[in-house]
């Protein structure tokens, strides 16, 4: 029991950078939806059943074109498919005795975020830790697109600029730590960096969307690693 | 007229769910494969790395505070502070910079 709690109390702390992030990216998505023609609650609604950047942007233009819902299926599933690598990789992070219905409710939470601060504890997940990123997480994305749709000009253009990077700051504090005790794996967040850069400026590969830019790039570079360097020991499970 | 809105949003949210909870629901065991294992082991970095550049230098008002904001929090996390310090010097070196900036 108190073990619960404290794991839930790390996973809040740990979600505030997380909530401070979403808060300004879902507060630009809040603004967009209404100019889509979306009411206020169908976009909280929205950002309350779906918690994904990317699939949400797109989602509005499928809405707005009225297109089948088909295609919309399609888009998420393209869009999203970086979640089921993610939560392949979050699998082997959970005990194999963990219950049934916190495996259900867990997934609800897998986000680029929660997903990279997750993995990178030590030893198994504990689910109350995931309840605690959640609990800050969500309530942060719904509230951003609940202002950002209410009003646009809540929040002041300087202070959504400098919160734009409070995701990417965490990111960069998930990957570097390991990074500076392992050279392949410096290396490999490297070549990451500079072929996303790559697809970025070529006028060939730009017109790809984020999402699937994503996907090939980790399928290529983390199945490259994989191959050239596989990793010997496992010496997370041990907690 | 338009479909409602909301069925668009069940089925986001359907398929979005199902692609984030298959995994998590059916695999159990520990994946012994190496090569598997190793890959799964790379995934985050490259997934995180791939999002962050050159993503951060575009977010903001000028491409010079979104650079800074990279340093800072490369130097930052180098150092073994925590993700909320990191997060918040890359907002508020943003923040002081675009006072001059923009």
């Amino acid at each position: 029991m108190e073990n619960r709690l404290s794991q839930f109390k790390f996973g809040l702390k740990d979600g505030i950078p997380i909530g401070l992030g979403y808060l300004a990216v879902s507060f630009s998505f809040g603004i967009m939806a209404r100019g889509a023609g979306l009411t206020v609650w169908e976009a909280v609604v929205m950002s309350l059943t779906n918690v994904t950047s990317a699939g949400q942007f797109a989602a509005l233009g499928i809405i707005q074109a009225g297109a089948p819902f088909l295609e919309m299926a399609a888009t998420q599933l393209i869009i999203n498919l970086r979640y089921c690598l993610m939560s392949c990789s979050l699998s082997q992070k959970l005990s194999p005795d963990m219950p049934f219905f916190h495996r259900l409710l867990i997934s609800y939470g897998v986000t680029d975020e929660i997903f990279g601060v997750s993995v990178c504890r030590l030893g198994y997940l504990s689910p109350f830790y995931s309840y605690g990123l959640i609990g800050v997480a969500v309530p942060g994305w719904a509230l951003g697109t609940l202002l950002g749709a209410v009003s646009g000009s809540l929040l002041p253009e300087r202070l959504l600029s400098a919160l734009s990077v409070a995701l990417y700051g965490m990111f960069i504090a998930i990957v570097v730590p390991p990074s500076k005790a392992n050279r392949t794996l410096a290396g490999v967040v490297l070549v990451s960096m500079a072929l996303s850069l790559v697809f970025h400026l070529l006028p060939a590969l730009s017109g790809i969307s984020s999402g699937f830019k994503i996907i090939i790039l980790t399928v290529l570079i983390a199945g490259a690693a994989a191959w050239l360097f596989p990793v010997k020991e496992e010496v997370e499970h041990e907690a | 007229m338009k479909p409602n809105v909301y069925l668009y949003i069940f089925v986001m949210a359907g398929v979005t769910y199902l692609i984030r909870m298959l995994p998590l629901t059916l695999i159990k065991k520990e994946i012994k494969n190496p090569y598997i294992k190793s890959f799964l082991y790379y995934v985050p970095y490259v997934t995180l790395s791939v999002m962050t550049f050159p993503a951060i230098l575009f977010g903001t008002n000028s491409i010079w505070s979104g650079a800074a904001a990279l340093a800072v929090a490369v130097a930052l996390a180098y150092k073994g502070k925590s993700l909320f310090q990191v997060s918040l010097a890359a907002c508020g070196i943003v923040f002081v910079l675009e006072l001059f900036l923009c």
